[in-house]
């Protein structure tokens, strides 16, 4: 009678018959594109490629002035990049004093249409060869980005796991549950400064009007706001902070 | 072995090319009324050299109708183009010069009749070189092949050469065959008209397969595909696909037609379908090792195509600015591969971030409650959003105006304000119509 077979030789024997389904596939290492913004590069490391990373935080927290950023800086380095606008809110004007070269930005507005952003962004990763792909879900209502279904994240994450794609998400509440391999919260706070009162055109008017309380002058401009960004998961359990200005343009 | 039609007399209606194709396809057209074709293998159909020669001299005495050319011609076969030529030029009637004695026929013939053009030689240069030769005492082409080559040579150079074969009818050469321009044009009539895509897809697909192979046999691709459409309401339809790559992958073409056509479907069945092509030089690119990775200019093309049918062909494109200060000005234009990287427009991105905006498109009307002019509390519904809240801070009013000669001028006060709306604080711009004095929120900075 024939002796138990040992572990090897089975594996070996199947792998004979069925190729190499028992060999582990290492993943390749994780390269990362830098978001263009030095406080959350040196707490996240940057956005990993051929994964989703999710940005969200209520409005006026500062995700959109990310978002340039990081088109900035991709589109800087010759990176080919995507924009897939769900509610046709991007505004070009401060985008170009951001820095981004729109020659390489392909913008995808989608008029509040759900399903054909979602739809624009799987035709997108699919196409290979983006840099980055951004889907701004920023004005989709918590409750809405909530019923997005499972299946688009598990798709999109498969999608991009072997491509150089970056696939960055905007949202106000956290919607890509476990498929986003880095999450940020972000949290906003204004700050207000006279330092360019004198460029506003202050009509005479306005001049003769009675200071209100809450304001220090009625020259004042909305000068820069302060973004708290906290990292969530997975890459580290603890919750690291940082912080970063976004100036008026 | 070679023949030469020669036909002095030829009409000016009547082509000799033409004619000549009767007898072989490769033919090489030395002048209007001078052609030289190659009759290697056409012995099966019209028997020996001479056999065809003489066919040839027989069928052009014919009338037009019976494909003839009603005039005599001479008509030389040789064992090169250059002795053919030679003796059919002047020698009249049917001439068979024997391979290896071409100076037995043209041997008593006059330098001065030396086709020099056949050798692509100057005429300011042969006329030198004959003048030596009479003066060397040389008359026929006889006289000129009996020359040893090397004196020929040191003292005439390469074209003496030349000239020496061309007396002796040794010169080696393939013919210039004229071929006709191609077609890059295909078409169908259909005998029962076609209603749906799917049908028409079979159709577009053997074009644009017949299309595109006449494109690889000669080494072009495309730009631009033409396609009409002639409609059972005897109405034509025509679209134009402009590619921003010359490209010729059938199934490419294929997917982007369908895809347009669906965009723009024909008004009534379609009876015949036509497609051509504006033939250009493929593109050829080499890419750098250290260029970041770029969508592939088919596939990239496929999905644009996808991306207009899903969000619309004006919701997909480069932003561009507009020249203007009138808010919100911007225009889309077709997305386009950068290929070559511009070292103008790359510049340091310092870590001095922009503040972002949101645009609401478009703006909501608001409900402004002002207190000596600043407002103290914001209201705004929309269909998308709403916003309101009271005012805790703000800044402003900056006053824009513009295009006063226009009707669509604008001139408002913007303000940045506070809204704080169940403890969370949020940004926004809102602004006031001087013409309406009607007051409206632009967007939220974020």
């Amino acid at each position: 009678m024939k002796a138990a077979f040992s572990k090897a030789e089975l594996e070996s024997d199947i792998a004979s018959r069925f190729g190499d389904v028992f060999k582990l596939h290492e993943k390749a290492v994780v390269e990362n594109l830098s978001t263009g913004v030095d406080e959350i590069d040196a707490l996240t490391g940057g956005l990993p490629r051929g994964a989703i990373s999710e940005f969200f935080g209520p409005a006026s927290s500062g995700r959109t002035s990310l978002a340039y950023a990081m088109l900035a800086y991709a589109t800087a380095h010759e990176e080919t990049c995507a924009l897939i606008d769900t509610n046709d809110v991007f505004a070009p004007a401060p985008a170009v004093a951001a820095g981004i070269d729109f020659d390489r930005l392909l913008w995808v507005r989608c008029a509040g249409n759900l399903e054909h952003a979602f739809k624009a962004a799987d035709l997108l990763l699919h196409a290979g060869g983006f840099g980055l792909v951004i889907l701004d879900l920023g004005d989709v209502a918590g409750k809405e980005a909530r019923r997005i279904i499972s299946s688009w994240w598990y798709r999109f994450r498969r999608t991009v796991e072997d491509r150089p794609t970056v696939l960055a998400v905007i949202s106000e509440e956290a919607c890509t549950r476990s498929c986003a391999a880095l999450t940020l919260e972000l949290q906003g706070a204004a700050e207000w400064s006279r330092t360019n009162a004198e460029k506003s055109n202050v009509l005479p008017m306005w001049k003769q009007a009675p200071v209100i309380p809450s304001l220090n002058t009625p020259g004042n401009l909305l000068r820069h706001n302060a973004i708290k960004v906290s990292r969530q998961r997975p890459l580290s359990p603890s919750i690291n902070e940082s912080q970063f200005r976004a100036a008026s343009f | 072995m070679f023949a030469c039609i020669v036909a002095p007399q030829l009409p000016a209606e009547l082509s000799l090319t033409e004619f000549a194709y009767g007898f072989s396809p490769i033919v090489e057209e030395v002048r209007t009324s001078t052609v030289v074709i190659d009759i290697e293998g056409c012995e099966l159909l019209f028997g020996s050299p001479y056999e065809l020669a003489k066919e040839v001299s027989e069928r052009a005495k014919k009338s037009r109708t019976e494909g003839g050319l009603e005039s005599p011609l001479n008509v030389a076969v040789a064992a090169n183009p250059e002795a053919a030529i030679h003796a059919s030029t002047y020698l009249q009637g049917i001439t068979y010069v024997s391979p290896a004695e071409e100076l037995t026929c043209l041997g008593e013939f006059s330098v001065e009749r030396l086709d020099h053009s056949l050798i692509n030689l100057e005429k300011k240069v042969a006329d030198e070189i004959l003048e030596t030769l009479r003066l060397w005492g040389v008359r026929s082409f006889a006289d000129l092949a009996s020359l040893p080559v090397a004196g020929v040579s040191e003292r005439l150079g390469q074209a003496g050469i030349k000239l020496q074969q061309l007396a002796a009818g040794k010169t080696e050469r393939h013919l210039k065959v004229k071929q006709p321009a191609p077609v890059f044009a295909h078409s169908l009539e259909l005998e029962h008209a076609i209603t749906e895509l799917e049908p028409l897809s079979f159709i577009f697909a053997r074009l644009l397969h017949q299309l595109c192979a006449a494109l690889n046999a000669y080494a072009l691709a495309t730009n631009e595909v033409c396609v009409a459409m002639q409609l059972e309401n005897r109405t034509a339809h025509e679209r134009k696909l402009a590619l921003p790559h010359p490209m010729r992958d059938h199934k490419v073409l294929l997917k982007l037609l369908l895809l347009d056509t669906e965009m723009h479907p024909p008004q009534a069945a379609v009876r015949s379908v036509s497609i051509s092509c504006e033939p250009v030089k493929p593109r050829v690119l080499q890419n750098g090792l250290f260029v970041p990775l770029a969508p592939a200019p088919d596939k990239l093309e496929l999905t644009l195509a996808r991306l207009a049918k899903l969000v619309g062909e004006e919701n997909i494109g480069s932003p561009t600015v507009l020249d203007t200060h009138r808010p919100d000005a911007f225009s889309v234009k077709r997305f386009t591969l950068v290929t070559k990287p511009d070292r103008r427009k790359r510049r340091q991105i310092g870590n001095q971030q922009c503040l972002g905006f949101r645009m609401f498109r478009p703006p909501l009307r608001a409900i402004v409650q002002a207190d000596q002019g600043w407002p103290t509390q914001v209201s705004a519904w929309g269909k998308q959003r709403s916003v309101y809240g009271k005012v805790v801070s703000a800044a402003g009013p900056w006053r824009t105006t513009g295009d006063w000669w226009r009707d669509d001028r604008w001139a408002r006060d913007e303000w940045d304000v506070t809204l704080e709306r169940s403890g969370q604080q949020t940004l926004y711009r809102i602004y006031k119509e001087l013409k309406t004095e009607t007051w409206f929120v632009e967007g939220n900075y974020d």
